[in-house]
């Protein structure tokens, strides 16, 4: 009986509270949304200047113009086709080498100085030098892309393949594992986690120098978008343009992550 | 068969006449040196098909490192090591269960208990039947998809005795297997030991602190002197097989070999921490 009562007691006190992480999500949820609202009122009333910062609606509207016409996908598509080959071209021999770079002593002497001496150059200063090997068209885009996954990449394998426990290639020797079954069923998967590091890095690089590799030459693709923008001083497109990669960056990152999940299920 | 398993037995009755005829290991004259230290020191033993071997010593005299040198993942400098195979076999030579976790993280239970079968190719019917015994055997089947991080220290031990013994090999090798665990698990996981080795004898060469282990699990006792590692006395076990772990210890015999053992190894732990504080004072 005084359980009853108790419970009955309870009960509403609790509901009126939220959860810590619920208020966490609404406080998350809430705060873009109030910077938006504090823009747009700024905007209209002439706060600020709206050459420069132009009022979220009408990016908006500009953003459904852009949509409806099919320019806007037809330049995403253009930018995620170049990320996405580049990110091969760059990421598969970087995986190859770091790794192999990791088991072996003598490959990593040979090009451990070669990847420290190149890894500081800052990698959009590659651009002309780019243009001028692989010219205007998309060779020079997709090298861009590949040069800035493949150094995350290559350097986080060799790390994760050195921090394997040394016991564990041990077992692979006792249990006569060759070399390709050393690589495939020990230094691979024991330096995965630190390698989807590397690749998340990797992707964030590429989407920076694409973005720049496009402003240059290029006929289409979002970095393009921005910079027309910029010379027809169209500054809700060139907003547009920004929204997007942001978006592109948000959903590659919980692309990436649920691609880690599913790799590494051992890891928690 | 039947007169295969009779034959077997009598061996197993006269371990001393058969390892003169036919040592399952011999081992002659084996030395290890680092630069100017001296790991192990001309050790020569025989090692009969079917013993159960244990080497005690105190830390740091060279018993890990010869039972390296066993599974191939150390050169000697000096000496040999001969492993008897039997004609045609197919079987690998040594197995290893490693001290402290040694099984991949990355992989299943069962993929692990299956890691050795799988590296040599075996037919997949066999690698099913194989590691679905010793997964039985050991109590993991449960656990067969269960990735090593939910598993607790003697489980994951348990995941290790099961990959060496699925493996199949000629001996096994055990480097301090059960010192990271907690004294209930490892009397459960001893038990467990001498239930799947009774069920085929291998050969097995099991390293120790432990002076009851040795006296539970072994049918000799090769106590090793502290640095260099050398052979100092070799003690056979005659306490019955098979043997029952918890009443062993109420036996008078189990008492005064491990006395025995003990006061054999007492002067080179006392050797070895003297060694060890000189090192200390000359850091």
């Amino acid at each position: 009986m005084s359980a009853h009562i108790e419970a009955e007691t309870v009960r509403p006190v609790r509901s009126w509270k939220l959860s810590e992480n619920t208020r966490d999500r609404l406080i998350s949820i809430a705060s873009p949304i109030l910077l938006l609202l504090v823009w747009e009122i700024a905007a209209r009333t002439g706060l600020i200047d709206t050459r420069f910062f132009p009022a979220p609606s009408s990016i908006f509207e500009t953003l459904v113009t852009l949509s409806s016409t099919g320019e806007l996908w037809q330049h995403t598509a253009a930018s995620l086709q170049r990320l996405f080959i580049g990110f091969l071209v760059g990421g598969i021999p970087a995986l190859i080498l770091g790794i192999i770079m990791g088991l072996s002593r003598p490959v990593r002497a040979v090009f451990d100085p070669l990847i420290s001496a190149t890894y500081p150059i800052p990698k959009s200063s590659i651009l002309p030098l780019a243009l001028l090997i692989f010219g205007l068209g998309e060779g020079s885009k997709i090298f861009m892309v590949a040069i800035g996954v493949f150094f995350p990449v290559a350097i986080n394998a060799t790390a994760g393949v050195r921090e394997i426990n040394k016991i564990y290639l041990d077992v692979g020797r006792n249990f006569k594992a060759s070399r390709w079954d050393t690589f495939r069923t020990i230094a691979l998967p024991g330096a995965l986690p630190v390698i989807m590091t590397g690749i998340k890095l990797g992707v964030g690089m590429g989407l920076v120098l694409i973005a720049i590799a496009e402003m240059m030459g290029a006929k289409s693709g979002l970095g393009y978008m921005i910079w027309a923008a910029w010379e027809t001083f169209s500054v809700e497109q060139m907003y547009v343009g920004l929204f997007v990669i942001a978006i592109i960056g948000f959903v590659l990152t919980l692309v990436l992550n649920e691609i880690e999940k599913r790799l590494v299920p051992w890891k928690r | 068969m039947n007169q295969a398993l009779a034959k077997k037995t009598t061996v197993r009755d006269d371990v001393a006449t058969e390892s003169r005829e036919r040592p399952a290991i011999r081992i002659k004259g084996l030395s290890k040196r680092f630069g100017s230290f001296t790991a192990v020191d001309n050790v020569t033993i025989d090692i009969a098909r079917g013993e159960f071997f244990m080497i005690v010593g105190p830390s740091g005299c060279g018993k890990t490192t010869l039972l390296r040198i066993l599974a191939g993942l150390e050169a000697p400098t000096d000496g040999s090591i001969d492993v008897s195979v039997e004609a045609g076999s197919q079987r690998p030579v040594n197995s290893m269960v490693f001290q402290g976790d040694s099984i991949f993280p990355w992989m299943t239970v069962w993929d692990n208990a299956a890691y050795g079968l799988k590296m040599r190719r075996a037919p997949q019917a066999q690698i099913k039947e194989v590691v679905g015994h010793y997964l039985d055997r050991t109590g993991l089947l449960k656990f067969a998809d269960a990735y090593p991080h939910q598993l607790s220290g003697g489980m994951k031990q348990r995941v290790s005795i099961a990959r060496a013994f699925a493996n199949d090999p000629e001996i096994l090798l055990m480097d301090e297997p059960f010192s990271a665990l907690d004294a209930q698990n490892k009397l459960l996981l001893q038990e467990e030991l001498l239930r799947i080795w009774e069920e085929n004898k291998k050969t097995v060469l099991f390293i120790t602190h432990d002076v009851d282990e040795a006296v539970k699990l072994g049918d000799r006792i090769m106590v090793m002197t502290a640095q260099p590692g050398r052979v100092k006395t070799v003690v056979p076990v005659s306490l019955p097989r098979p043997r029952d772990v918890l009443e062993l210890q109420q036996n008078p015999e189990f008492g005064k070999l491990v006395h025995q053992i003990w006061s054999s190894l007492r002067d080179e732990v006392q050797r070895a921490r003297e060694l060890d504080e000189a090192k200390g004072v000359r850091k």
